[in-house]
């Protein structure tokens, strides 16, 4: 127990918690800011009835139809126009209806957003930008509801990427992202909304960005993940200690830019080993980047290559999605030829 | 295969008729319907125009049938996709036509299968309309090898020859349409495109510069906005400070058209496409239209309209109706005929359906062929680090 509210400090007071999934935690996190910062406004395609997967529920009718409103269908229009909110002074938060919608805004995003304080001297920023959108594969989402563009923004300094793996870590680091002065892209497990639920604290919270969060200790194998897929690794490291007694130590990497390489590689050169696993594809997937730096600043340290279980080289396909994602047999199998170097 | 059997069904018909032989199909003989009749449809609003398309219209019996069956079999398809949806045969996304059937028969009556035509996601209609066959659109919706697309796109991605899809992200099929337009352009054929985006999607910058190109270059490209009153939950009024779709060309002309009667649209794409070949350059056409189902099969269609407005458009207006009544009321065609037509109609639905359902599965080698065209067989990198799979497209 005690070692349970040293992990957790926030919970650490014990405030009252309520039962809530991913989208719950999501709303109960909009209605802190809303409720404590009167220039939030929240905006974006369909959020006024409580939009498609039900994060903004019942946030019009307790703040009013000037502060939760409806954007038409133009997603570098929503974007520009956040961008426009926030240098004024007012807190946005943007919602892009699926992250596989969000590359008409990837011009405002990356030459505009991230660009503003840079090029302006520090004279004008876009801190309080924040964009959410929902992430990732969901079982029948097919080529355009089930994409993972977190590489495409982590290539571009000046944003923040962030992806939460549970409704706790969701509400402390979407309230973060929300806090930061730099404009954040806030990635939802679409998969997870409704199937993760935990004990959230009903009161703000944050969790710190950039930092990693050891989920797991283990001596033999670090295993690295963020959103859903770190659920997929927990099960893989209990089955590789079941099944090869290889104690692994799993990784939710939480902020995909800038990342806590500190941690990680503090890992491995405990274990001398690394798995990185997403769905994304694996040439130029966020994993090369964590592969590349870690192999940099530990190369005597590994005992094996670094493996990336990742998507294939493909557009997320229609059909054959149960064979393109990398499932717990494909990360299972790596650890095994990586125990076997 | 609908249309083929329709057109070899009229041939007998004829030579039948030429023969003065009894039909069996009917009891009443050939020679007591009406070969052709005038109907008065409803005028155009007009943008930029002088004078827009002809009132008064002349419908064959030949022509009405199959108008009639072509709109029947893709009314049936969309329901049979429904319910393949609801046993959970068909996945993903679904998003269905039915209610605006009349748009894609009548922009097909005034074309040629030459010429091109891209719209957005709600394409089993138009696929159909374009040489598409039940078969194979019911087969790609269920995911099997004998689908229009290998069984890879799903409902959102159907092709023909001269059909370029099925698109899933909103607007992105106009620029496309304009470029498909300017090579027809180039290439001097004659051809045109009609580019089709719904209400919703005319929100999007992409299709502002669309028609900034298309008029400076005077582009063979008819603009279609299927205006169904919603863009999945939001209505035209909230979304949209015009709701003037046909005005929102500004220096392109247009017209707005009452979408729910295939005679109306066939006119007035008629009118469209001259104006496009004559080389007057781009064109604008509203079709004011209704969709039963909801926005796609995930969405009842009942939080933001009411019941008695979907109820009051299919008993007012519903495309096969009308044109049913305009048949019978002018003596065209018999109350049976047009029950047999239902008959095989459905019928070949269920054959569609239970090849859609049997039909396998595409073969795990497809799953990462045509990334790129190349002529060696190339490596596609897996999920592990010695999973390659070979790419043979």
């Amino acid at each position: 127990a005690l070692i349970y509210l040293l992990k957790y400090p926030y919970l650490a007071c014990l405030r009252p918690t309520q039962k809530m999934n991913l989208f719950q935690s999501i709303t109960s996190a909009l209605d802190n800011t809303l409720a404590s910062d009167p220039t939030a406004v929240i905006f974006g395609e369909d959020v006024a009835f409580g939009g498609v997967f039900r994060c903004t529920v019942g946030l019009r009718d307790k703040y009013g139809k000037d502060r939760v409103f409806n954007t038409p269908l133009c997603e570098q229009g929503i974007v520009g126009f956040g961008i426009g909110v926030a240098v004024a002074g007012a807190t946005a938060i943007a919602e892009i209806q699926f992250a596989d919608y969000i590359f008409p805004a990837f011009d405002q995003i990356v030459n505009e957003a991230a660009k503003y304080r840079y090029r302006s001297g520090n004279m004008f920023d876009c801190g309080n930008l924040t964009i959410r959108a929902p992430w990732g594969c969901v079982g029948h989402g097919s080529l355009y509801h089930s994409q993972s563009p977190e590489a495409f923004f982590a290539h571009c300094p000046g944003l923040k990427v962030v992806i939460p793996r549970s409704p706790i870590q969701a509400k402390g680091l979407l309230l973060s992202c929300i806090a930061d002065k730099n404009p954040c892209i806030f990635f939802e497990p679409k998969i997870l909304y409704r199937a993760a639920v935990e004990q959230v604290p009903e009161d703000p919270y944050t969790i710190p960005l950039s930092q990693a969060e050891v989920l797991q200790e283990g001596s033999d194998v670090t295993l690295v993940a963020w959103g859903t897929q770190i659920h997929v690794l927990k099960e893989v490291a209990s089955m590789a200690q079941e099944k090869l007694g290889v104690s692994c130590e799993v990784i939710d990497l939480q902020t995909i830019l800038p990342w806590d390489i500190e941690t990680v590689c503090k890992s491995v050169v405990k274990t001398g080993r690394l798995l990185i696993s997403h769905e994304a594809p694996v040439t130029g997937g966020f994993a090369s980047e964590i592969s590349s730096t870690v192999q940099e600043e530990c190369f005597l340290n590994l005992e094996a290559p670094i493996s990336r279980v990742c998507g294939y080289d493909t557009p997320f396909p229609h059909i054959f999605e149960p064979f393109y994602i990398p499932d717990k047999w494909k990360c299972f199998e790596a650890i095994k030829k990586m125990i076997n170097y | 295969v609908g249309e083929m059997l329709a057109s070899i069904a009229s041939v007998f018909r004829v030579t039948a008729w030429k023969n003065g032989a009894a039909l069996i199909m009917s009891a009443r003989t050939f020679t007591d319907f009406t070969t052709r009749a005038t109907f008065e449809i409803k005028k155009c609003d007009l943008f930029l125009l002088d004078e827009g398309p002809a009132t008064q219209v002349v419908l064959t019996r030949d022509e009405g049938l199959q108008y009639y069956r072509t709109m029947q079999v893709m009314r049936r398809m969309e329901l049979k996709a429904d319910q393949l949806y609801k046993q959970k045969m068909i996945r993903g996304f679904c998003h269905l036509y039915d209610g605006q059937e009349a748009c894609a028969v009548g922009l097909e009556a005034s074309i040629n299968l030459s010429d091109h035509l891209i719209t957005a996601y709600r394409v089993h209609g138009y696929t159909y309309t374009r040489g598409g066959t039940v078969k194979e659109i019911m087969a790609e919706l269920t995911g099997r090898r004998g689908g229009i697309a290998k069984g890879k796109g799903g409902s959102m991605h159907m092709y023909c020859k001269t059909f370029y899809g099925g698109n899933g992200i909103i607007g992105a099929q106009v620029p496309l349409g304009a470029g498909v337009a300017l090579a027809c352009n180039y290439l001097g054929n004659n051809e045109l495109c009609v580019c089709l985006y719904g209400d919703g999607a005319a929100n999007q910058g992409q299709i502002f510069e669309t028609y900034n190109m298309a008029a400076l270059w005077k582009l063979p490209v008819i603009f279609v906005c299927e205006n169904n009153r919603y863009a999945m939950g939001t209505s035209v009024e909230r979304a949209a400070a015009s709701t003037d779709y046909y005005k929102r060309g500004e220096f392109i002309p247009g017209l707005r058209v009452d979408g729910m009667d295939v005679l109306c649209v066939r006119e007035a794409t008629r009118f469209a496409a001259d104006h496009c070949r004559s080389g007057k350059g781009p064109i604008l056409m509203e079709l004011q239209t209704y969709r039963y189902h909801g926005h796609s099969m995930s969405d009842p269609g009942l939080s933001y309209r009411t019941r008695e407005e979907i109820w009051e458009v299919r008993s007012k207006s519903d495309p096969i109706a009308m044109l049913k009544d305009h048949m019978l009321s002018h003596n065209m065609a018999s109350v049976e005929e047009l029950k047999g037509i239902d008959v095989e109609v459905r019928k070949e639905i269920e054959d569609a359906a239970q090849f859609a359902t049997t039909d396998p599965e595409p073969p795990l080698e497809e799953l990462c062929n045509h990334i790129f065209y190349n002529e060696p067989p190339f490596e596609v990198r897996g999920t592990n680090l010695w999973t390659k799979l070979k790419s043979l497209s």
